[in-house]
């Protein structure tokens, strides 16, 4: 029992990292995209390859597996993305999902389309026994590694000039503005650091999920976008929590009600747009 | 008064009604291919399906403005309803035909009242979680659906008559032909009426449609349910003309695909859902014939392209280019 | 018919802690021609939306024409003939004036779901149609898309579709706001041209304007009504003139 709501833990708190650079660009700069898992795949690309071709050690690789999705995010933030910033959904949609029908040739292309493993060191590999209780390593290392990153993010976030800053470009870019604040360099750094994380959870669910494929942006996305919906989309902490509430529904559901399976996470998104439009944690009234 | 100024009114609210000499030709051209390539019969109506079904997001996207990414799931649920239809022994074409359209209507119609209430952002999400729902409920009721494996089943003669399927693949692409071209005038009509009208109202500004009395939330649920019903056809007939039917038919990617066509062919106009289903079609027809893997990123890079160099002059474009080659093809025939 | 067009009977609401309108009760009287004045954040636009429903009240109902409408949608209120315009206008950019006018048009005939007629083969519809256009001084632009048109052609259009629903009373949100000087005769004469038996609640900042067009003015003040009374009789009370001197600007 405690292992499976472990696991569910673990799982939630991949989802967030996966998916927090979304609740970012999409709760707080109002852009849908859907491009998001396409960063993700790149991020977990990076990491098999360079333990595969270069020898290069886990953790090693997993800075450039945020550097490398954050470095591509900000290119394609300064010369594609923000000529849609307040453009309608529909554009940002059809724009994004061009974006992912892109990507996956792409790497289909280059890499091929069969899975490509990240093979964990053996200090990951395994599971600790606690009160009885079976731990994986690797699980236990997911949980350390993206629990500091959602207090890191919360933090930098709510306490810092920039997070301030950005809350203010995304209320009213105008007057940001002309308060001084420099709105195009809040938002690239914005969608960079969004993109970066989406990289390093590709990174860290490459071994969860079996592997990364060139169909790994279509795959996710849809996991993205409903952990953003039943967080709400205008902060940290919400996304935190239904990531959370949807790793251990969806690990507990699959394992004790098997013929249900995937419909409980759907059915709790669902059901969450209907109760509360703006999502299960979101503050206020929304918009 | 003056009756000049009558005229005029007459004559403005009345001047999309009459059909026009490039729709006609239009038309008329579409019947044609489908005698002209026999042997390319399975792709003409695999386009004319996908036509009917990029209508259908057309009647809610193109007329009141609702975006969707979850069309697929009135797709599936009329595929469904004709299919497992003729696989009791009920293999009228007609009937299963009539069944799928009603099925996904009423699916449509209980579904719409969550497209109410929040912003496009709520709408695609909705949308998209309902389908996959559907999809699901496929899934996890094999006894009905045959599950992972899909149904397979034999249909019968159109009216009793013509058979279609694999021995007859022109009578199924003439089959198909016939019912887009009924719900095309049917939605042609509705897009003149006072409810199209309305409907327009509500695209431009809701807050004062509402102001006018008009009931916009039954509209919208009116309209979601008439596109359902489309959307229901257009699965019906998939599922008639293939004789096959499986889970996939419930993918985001159905949805989203079916999103490109109209976008490519334009939104608001009716025939730019056959349009772009016609050209994504071919497209990937002639691409993946070359590069079998690729063809996505062709795909893509259009859409990307699109968007940037904007929707509206694009279509603008293809609308002129339409009825150009139709007149041109007319003063040949002439 | 006996007893007020529209009236409302303490009316509150709140907004959380705020409270933007506080036990407000007033009274249309039938072919009334009255005004709605206070200054800028005095819950005038509360008290409009609380009038045509979109928002409820938190206390209070609302009357039109001896019926409680208070549980009413914006929609329903318009079919039973409390209409309004907007301050800012909510037109629809991409209809032309005739199918904006048509509609409305079709909608109060009750004919509006008809999805099979093509729109504009009713006689009568069209009758009523031109005689909006001509009243309103639209013929001109009346098959051009109404973004094109002119802002003082777009306000009257703005009225020409509140007639349209053949109301029994009228809200008018500031009718000449931003209205260039040189159309504003037309908005003047547009007013005035009103039919005599709607009854009229025109908000307005324009004093001329209210001066010239009401018969009875209500102040509003801090969402409460300060007074009450005929214009020669507001114009000397020494509180209106406290609130709108305090004011500054809005004279």
């Amino acid at each position: 029992m405690l292992t499976i709501l472990f696991d569910g833990v673990a799982y939630g708190m991949l989802l967030f990292v996966l998916a927090s650079g979304l609740s970012v660009t999409l709760g707080l700069m109002n852009f849908i995209n859907l491009a998001h898992g396409a960063f993700a795949m790149v991020g977990g690309y990076v990491t098999a390859l360079m333990m595969d071709r270069l020898g290069a050690p886990f953790l090693l690789t997993l800075p450039v597996a945020f550097l490398v999705p954050a470095l591509l995010g900000v290119v394609l933030e300064r010369t594609l993305y923000r000529r849609l910033y307040g453009a309608s959904p529909l554009d940002q949609v059809l724009f994004t999902i061009g974006l992912v029908l892109m990507a996956m040739p792409i790497a289909d292309f280059l890499l091929g389309n069969e899975a490509h493993q990240v093979n964990l060191p053996a200090w990951l590999s395994g599971s600790l026994s606690v009160y009885g209780v079976g731990i994986s390593r690797y699980r236990l290392f997911i949980v350390a590694v993206c629990g500091v990153i959602a207090a890191a993010l919360q933090l930098f976030l709510v306490r810092t000039r920039f997070g301030a800053q950005l809350r203010a470009a995304v209320d009213d870019a105008r007057v940001a503005n002309g308060l001084g604040i420099d709105v195009d360099r809040i938002f690239a750094v914005a969608f960079a650091v969004g993109s970066g994380l989406a990289g390093l959870g590709g990174a860290l669910a490459a071994d969860v999920v079996g592997g990364i494929d060139p169909s790994f942006p279509v795959k996710f996305l849809v996991t993205f976008l409903i952990v953003v919906t039943v967080g709400g989309s205008n902060g940290i902490l919400g996304a935190l929590f239904g990531a959370l509430l949807l790793g251990v529904l969806d690990v507990a559901g699959k394992y004790y009600i098997p013929s249900i399976g995937a419909f409980i996470v759907y059915a709790v998104m669902v059901v969450t747009l209907i109760v509360r439009p703006q999502g299960l944690f979101a503050r206020g009234d929304g918009r | 008064m003056s009756a000049e100024t009558t005229r005029r009114i007459e004559a403005h609210l009345g001047r999309r009604a009459r059909w026009r000499i490039s729709e006609i030709v239009f038309w008329l051209a579409l019947l044609a291919v489908i005698f002209a390539f026999p042997s390319r019969a399975a792709l003409i109506n695999e386009i004319l399906v996908a036509g009917l079904f990029a209508l259908s997001l057309d009647l809610i996207l193109g007329l009141a403005g609702i975006v969707s990414l979850g069309q697929a799931a009135f797709l599936g649920v009329g595929a469904y309803a004709a299919a497992i239809l003729a696989s009791w022994d009920q293999a009228d074409p007609t009937l299963g035909l009539a069944a799928g359209a009603l099925a996904a209507a009423v699916v449509g119609f209980a579904t719409a009242p969550l497209l109410l209430r929040g912003a496009d952002l709520t709408r695609l999400m909705v949308t998209l979680g309902v389908s996959l729902l559907l999809g699901e409920l496929a899934n996890r009721n094999g006894w009905l659906t045959g599950g992972a494996d899909g149904l397979e089943f034999s249909m019968g003669k159109v009216l009793g008559r013509f058979p279609i399927g694999f021995t007859g693949q022109r009578n199924a692409a003439l089959y198909s032909f016939a019912v887009l071209f009924v719900l095309f005038a049917l939605a042609r009509r509705l897009r003149q009426s006072p409810f199209g009208l309305a409907l327009a109202a509500i695209r431009e500004n809701r807050l004062r449609a509402g102001a006018l009395g008009i009931a916009t939330s039954w509209r919208i649920v009116a309209i979601y349910a008439v596109s359902a019903a489309y959307a229901g056809a257009a699965g019906a007939l998939l599922a008639q003309t293939t004789q096959i039917v499986s889970l996939d038919l419930f993918d985001f990617h159905r949805s989203a695909d079916v999103m490109l066509m109209l976008i490519i062919g334009g939104a608001g106009w009716l025939y730019g859902g056959i349009i772009g289903a016609g050209v994504f079609i071919v497209l990937r027809d002639v691409i993946s014939a070359a590069t079998p893997e690729y063809w996505e990123f062709w795909i893509g890079l259009l859409l990307v392209v699109l968007v940037m160099v904007g929707r509206d002059r694009l279509q603008e474009y293809v609308r002129r280019a339409a009825s150009r080659v139709a007149l041109r093809l007319a003063r040949d025939a002439a | 018919m006996s007893g007020p067009a529209l009236e409302a009977r303490g009316l509150v609401r709140q907004f959380g802690a705020l409270l933007a309108t506080g036990n407000v009760s007033f009274a249309l009287e039938p072919g009334a021609r009255q005004a709605l004045i206070g200054p800028n954040g005095a819950g005038k636009t509360t008290l409009i939306n609380l009038l045509t429903g979109v928002i409820r009240p938190t206390e209070g109902r609302v009357f039109l024409q001896g019926r409680d409408v208070t549980a009413f949608s914006a929609s329903e209120r318009v079919r039973l003939g409390l209409s309004r315009t907007f301050q800012i206008n909510q037109l629809f950019p991409h209809l032309t004036p005739i199918e904006s006018l048509g509609l409305a048009i079709s909608e109060r005939n009750r004919s509006g779901a008809d999805f099979w007629r093509v729109a504009g083969t009713r006689p009568a519809i069209v009758a009523e149609i031109e005689d909006l256009l001509t009243r309103f001084g639209l013929e001109a632009e009346m098959d051009q898309p109404t973004h094109t048109l002119p802002y003082g052609k777009q306000r009257l259009l703005e009225i020409a579709l509140a007639l349209a629903t053949r109301p029994r009373v009228l809200l008018l949100d500031e009718p000449a706001a931003g209205v260039p000087e040189e159309e504003r005769q037309d908005i003047l004469a547009a007013l005035a041209a009103l039919p005599s038996d709607v009854a009229i609640l025109l908000i307005e900042h324009d004093m001329d304007l209210v001066f010239t067009f009401a018969t009875r003015i209500s102040v509003l003040v801090a969402g409460r009504l300060l007074t009450e009374g005929k214009p020669e009789d507001i114009a000397k009370d020494e509180r209106v003139r406290a609130v709108y001197l305090g004011e500054d600007g809005h004279g």
